[in-house]
């Protein structure tokens, strides 16, 4: 019998086997930020513990807040940081040179087909797009992956969604996403992993691959993942050249990761994009989603691009393309928040981080920003923000706030009208 | 082991998110009880006073897919440190539902059917759990009536609660 990609990754990790259903796992690599490891170095900390597993295998970044906002933010930072620095761990992402832990993790190569990889951040599930098995954990979770290397895990139970048919102009990863989550809503796959196939995904960059992947968790999803391929090689070829003769001996490498034909999935969706339209979240949950013709006309205060979902190049490249020449509404506030500074400085050489500017957007450093409205960009009581995250629960970008999550197409083009629309308006 | 008896608040939505547990704005607090006051104070329901109808309450029954979102641990600690260990829902999200056992809490999952019952004979009055982890049982009380509800958790989530949480646990085995 045949295994998904989940199941193959298990069976090269497995430790443990404490129940019929559980199973502790090897850790390829723990990643922390400066909200949920702080808590977990305390506890560690306190009870006498305080050691890591592999330094080389922590990674570690400032992503959330920062530049620090205030006492309770700068010493989240300075706990992480002399955390790190006490243990010698080297890859850690201070100021200046951090991103977005999304973002910047796999642009720094340090995400592979085959890996298992924990978080205290449930959109970990991002990694996925690397055909490596990436899971949001909670803080004691984190603390045993820090102390032990490992994590433990139900056994994997496959989604596969199967994409097909042309993306239609104007339509993006976001979208696809989106409608996934509408149509099997935000319980569709709990305690599942969500396989997403099919030529559209095969088409698809790493960077669209992670925005879909990025959103299995709004679904409920444990991991969303994608089979490793010569994309995802040519991807890490910079990383991994000195460990592989050629692309191909790298491919074969990572496709011993791939599913098999006759793998068992629990279900089997075939998703057909031929016919879809920009989408669009309405309401506090992600899984109310419509096309953005049902939504023409709503009024919005701000507008948000940016974030793990949808702060990376290709997504500011697409936003710059329909702002360019034109300006934002006077009655809405434009930020972008190019996730790392490598995007950040590669926005600046093409001249996007400038149309940006001249179309009236205010351009922040890297970070997860208004998002998650603990930084910068909170909405007041009423607002409401057209935003290219990932999340549009109540009170989300601040207590009283409305968030209507899209793509960055859409978002620009909203920003442009001074209220939701399609980009299809702002074209050429 | 905690506490897992006591009286019951409950909160008769599905997909009641971590956003709504604890907000965001307090993820900055790095101590557990400075969390204490702001339990659910996004949760939008009819008749719901967070902060006062909070207070004394021990147990959450709720519908399904309680706790997605994000993996934020504060969620189980917020109510930790409100006295509530355990939670009763037809479903939870993955990382809330461990979260729960790894800080040897508990998350129980009855039967639709079943929730729906509590709901229709005990929502709305004043009510009562009491548990016999032994036995893996509850027993419901509210005036004039009482029910024995028997409950299912795995023998693993059973060590993690004996054990008193994850690190415990797998500092000893791993």
């Amino acid at each position: 019998m045949g295994k998904t990609i989940a199941e193959k990754i298990f069976d090269s990790h497995r430790v443990d086997s404490p129940s019929e259903d559980i199973h502790v796992l090897n850790l390829d690599a723990a990643f922390c930020h400066e909200i949920t490891t702080p808590i977990a170095i305390n506890n560690l900390v306190s009870k006498g513990k305080d050691r890591v597993f592999d330094p080389l295998k922590i990674k570690a970044v400032i992503d959330h807040v920062t530049p620090a906002k205030d006492s309770n933010t700068a010493m989240q930072g300075k706990i992480l940081r002399d955390w790190a620095r006490r243990h010698d761990i080297k890859d850690f992402f201070d100021i200046g040179r951090n991103g977005v832990c999304h973002a910047i993790f796999p642009e720094k190569g340090f995400v592979r087909p085959g890996f298992t990889i924990i978080m205290g951040d449930s959109h970990t599930c991002t990694h996925g797009a690397f055909g490596a098995f990436a899971a949001g954990i909670g803080t004691t979770d984190l603390e045993v992956g820090i102390l032990k290397g490992v994590c433990v895990f139900h056994t994997p139970v496959t989604i596969k969604i199967n994409i097909a048919g042309r993306m239609p102009e104007g339509v993006y990863a976001k979208d696809v996403i989106l409608s996934i989550i509408g149509r099997i809503g935000v319980n569709g796959a709990t305690n599942k992993i969500i396989e997403f196939a099919g030529p559209v995904v095969d088409k698809m960059d790493m960077e669209e691959r992670m925005t879909l992947c990025n959103m299995a968790v709004e679904a409920g999803a444990t991991c969303g993942i994608c089979n490793p391929d010569m994309t995802t090689v040519k991807y890490l070829w910079e990383f991994i050249k000195d460990e592989y003769s050629t692309k191909k001996a790298a491919l074969e490498a990572f496709e011993k990761y791939a599913a098999d034909s006759d793998a068992l999935y629990d279900d089997v969706i075939e998703c057909d994009v031929n016919n879809l339209e920009p989408q669009v979240t309405f309401g506090y949950k992600p899984d109310n989603v419509k096309p953005v013709k049902e939504m023409e006309g709503t009024p919005i205060d701000q507008v948000y691009i940016g974030s793990c979902t949808n702060g990376r190049i290709n997504d500011l490249r697409v936003a710059a393309k329909i702002l360019k020449g034109r300006k934002i509404s006077n009655l809405v506030r434009g930020i972008v928040s190019p996730a790392t500074p490598k995007i950040y400085s590669q926005a600046m050489e093409e001249g996007i981080i400038k149309i940006f500017m001249d179309a009236g957007f205010c351009v922040t450093n890297p970070t997860c920003g208004a998002c998650l409205g603990m930084s910068n960009g909170v909405l007041a009581d009423g607002e409401v923000c057209a935003s290219t995250t990932n999340r549009n629960f109540n009170g989300r970008m601040g207590k009283g706030g409305m968030v209507y999550l899209m793509s960055p197409a859409t978002a620009a083009a909203s920003a442009i009208a001074g209220h939701i629309t399609n980009s299809e308006l702002y074209k050429g | 082991m905690k506490n897992f008896s006591g009286k019951v608040l409950f909160l008769d939505r599905s997909d009641i998110n971590t956003d709504e547990i604890i907000p965001a704005r307090y993820l900055t607090e790095i101590s557990k009880e400075a969390l204490k006051p702001y339990l659910l104070e996004d949760l939008n329901l009819e008749e719901l006073i967070p902060g006062q109808d909070v207070d004394g309450k021990s147990i959450i029954i709720t519908r399904a897919n309680f706790g997605c979102g994000s993996s934020r641990e504060h969620a189980p600690w917020a109510l930790e440190v409100n006295g509530i260990n355990l939670v009763i829902a037809e479903s939870f999200a993955r990382i809330f539902r461990q979260n729960m056992f790894n800080c040897g809490m508990m998350a129980v999952e009855l039967p639709p059917e079943t929730i729906e019952h509590i709901f229709t004979v005990f929502g709305g009055r004043e009510t009562f759990v009491e548990t016999d982890f032994k036995e893996s049982k509850f027993t419901i009380k509210t005036q004039g009536k009482k029910e024995d509800i028997f409950y299912s958790i795995s023998d693993f989530d059973r060590a993690l609660v004996k054990a008193g949480g994850w690190l415990e646990y797998a500092d000893s085995k791993y």
